[in-house]
């Protein structure tokens, strides 16, 4: 195992990361979907009371919010080529990644839609942040309704087993293999530019 | 063709008899007189908002005491009375939890009303209307812009009112935060009534 380890830079030499816009919108919308995901959770069952009801309008705030931004990040990352993966990745880890991001990818989108279905067929308009009402693209219908609830906690529940595979592998990544694939995405000085402005 | 006259004062006779039949009968059937409200064309709706969110809501049953002579609108007199147990919202969990003590109380207080005090024509469709409402032994005067329109018998009187909750002691306790519910409930209402002289 030892011989076919191919770090991704040579010692010394930078990693090439992921532009810092990119950064930030990963961990800005890993925050924000893990905070969604566990009030969405607790929430669920709640009794009917002014918790209820707070939590019930931050998670479909926050929910809209990551559909936006991971608009705007689907926007960057079709415009900015990330670095390259290490050339020790397996053909199958490569595609097993590829499909993984695609799917996350396809479920920040998904998710907050069904969501915001679910809102609007149980007689809930979304008015985001409490200012601004969003157009309801589904009919008040009862059914409905309970049928999005199902699509939205399905798609979040197999949203959830996608982000355990992708922080699985960046564990194996950065602690088994010990290669720098991790380190792109990593929120740190950027040793080119930084070193310099430190020096 | 020429009709004798006897058998055309016989006609007339007959004519006559009928039209006093017909207006005893009317009599008879309503030996209240005076406007009588159309349930099936008539609706007391609500607005109310959760956390910027506009929540329909509206009462099923009510009736209304109406006196208005358009010659004389200012001895005219209206009293609406609703029947709380009636009230529509859009979930079951709201249902179940506006009728409790906290909400409506409706147990205890199954009738809100409105009574008149003071009819003020602008012009012949609309008028300022000064009254009490009372909901949950509370009672609160408005005044209530009305328009009122006549299309055959029928005579409808709309309007819209902002009521406070927080007057009438509904949402108390925990739900007293207007953050969450908001003071101001919009009343829409449309009253279809019959036998109002025309305007």
């Amino acid at each position: 195992m030892a011989e076919t380890f191919k770090p991704l830079a040579s010692p010394g030499e930078p990693v090439k990361r992921y532009t810092d816009v990119a950064i930030a919108l990963h961990w800005i919308l890993a925050l924000s979907l893990l905070g969604a995901f566990c009030v969405g959770l607790y929430m669920a069952d709640l009794k009917l009371s002014p918790t209820r009801v707070r939590l019930f309008n931050w998670h479909k705030w926050a929910g809209i919010s990551i559909f936006a931004l991971s608009a705007l990040r689907l926007a960057w990352r079709l415009t900015h080529r990330p670095p390259a993966e290490p050339a020790s990745l397996a053909r199958w880890q490569k595609r097993a990644s590829s499909i993984v991001h695609l799917l996350l990818y396809l479920l920040f989108f998904l998710i907050p839609l069904a969501g915001w279905a679910y809102s609007s067929a149980a007689g809930f308009p979304v008015v985001w942040f409490g200012i601004i009402p969003l157009p309801d693209f589904v009919p008040v219908n009862k059914e409905l309704a309970a049928n999005l609830a199902d699509v939205h906690a399905a798609l979040a529940f197999t949203l959830a087993g996608l982000v355990t595979l992708h922080v699985a592998g960046a564990l194996q990544h950065r602690f088994i293999l010990k290669d720098t694939i991790v380190q792109r995405m990593l929120p740190g000085r950027r040793p080119g530019v930084d070193s310099k402005r430190h020096a | 063709m020429k009709i004798p006259m006897a058998r055309s004062a016989k006609a007339l006779a007959i004519g006559a008899a009928a039209a006093c039949t017909v207006v005893i009968a009317v009599r008879a059937a309503a030996p209240a007189a005076g406007p009588a409200l159309v349930p099936a064309q008539s609706e007391i709706a609500f607005v109310s908002h959760q956390m910027g969110v506009p929540i329909d809501g509206a009462f099923r049953r009510f009736d209304a005491q109406v006196q208005f002579d358009p010659k004389a609108p200012q001895k005219g007199r209206f009293l609406i009375d609703v029947d709380v147990t009636s009230v529509s919202l859009p979930t079951s969990d709201a249902m179940e939890e506006v009728v409790k003590p906290a909400w409506f109380n409706s147990a205890n207080f199954p009738h809100a009303q409105f009574v008149s005090t003071a009819i003020k024509p602008i012009d012949r469709n609309h008028y300022e209307i000064a009254g009490r409402v009372t909901i949950k032994g509370l009672s609160q005067d408005v005044v209530v812009p009305v328009a009122i329109t006549q299309t055959g018998n029928v005579t409808v009187a709309a309007g819209e009112v902002v009521l406070h909750r927080l007057a009438f002691a509904i949402g108390d306790g925990e739900w007293k935060d207007t953050s969450v519910v908001a003071d101001n409930v919009e009343v829409k209402f449309h009253l279809a009534l019959t036998g109002i002289a025309p305007l």
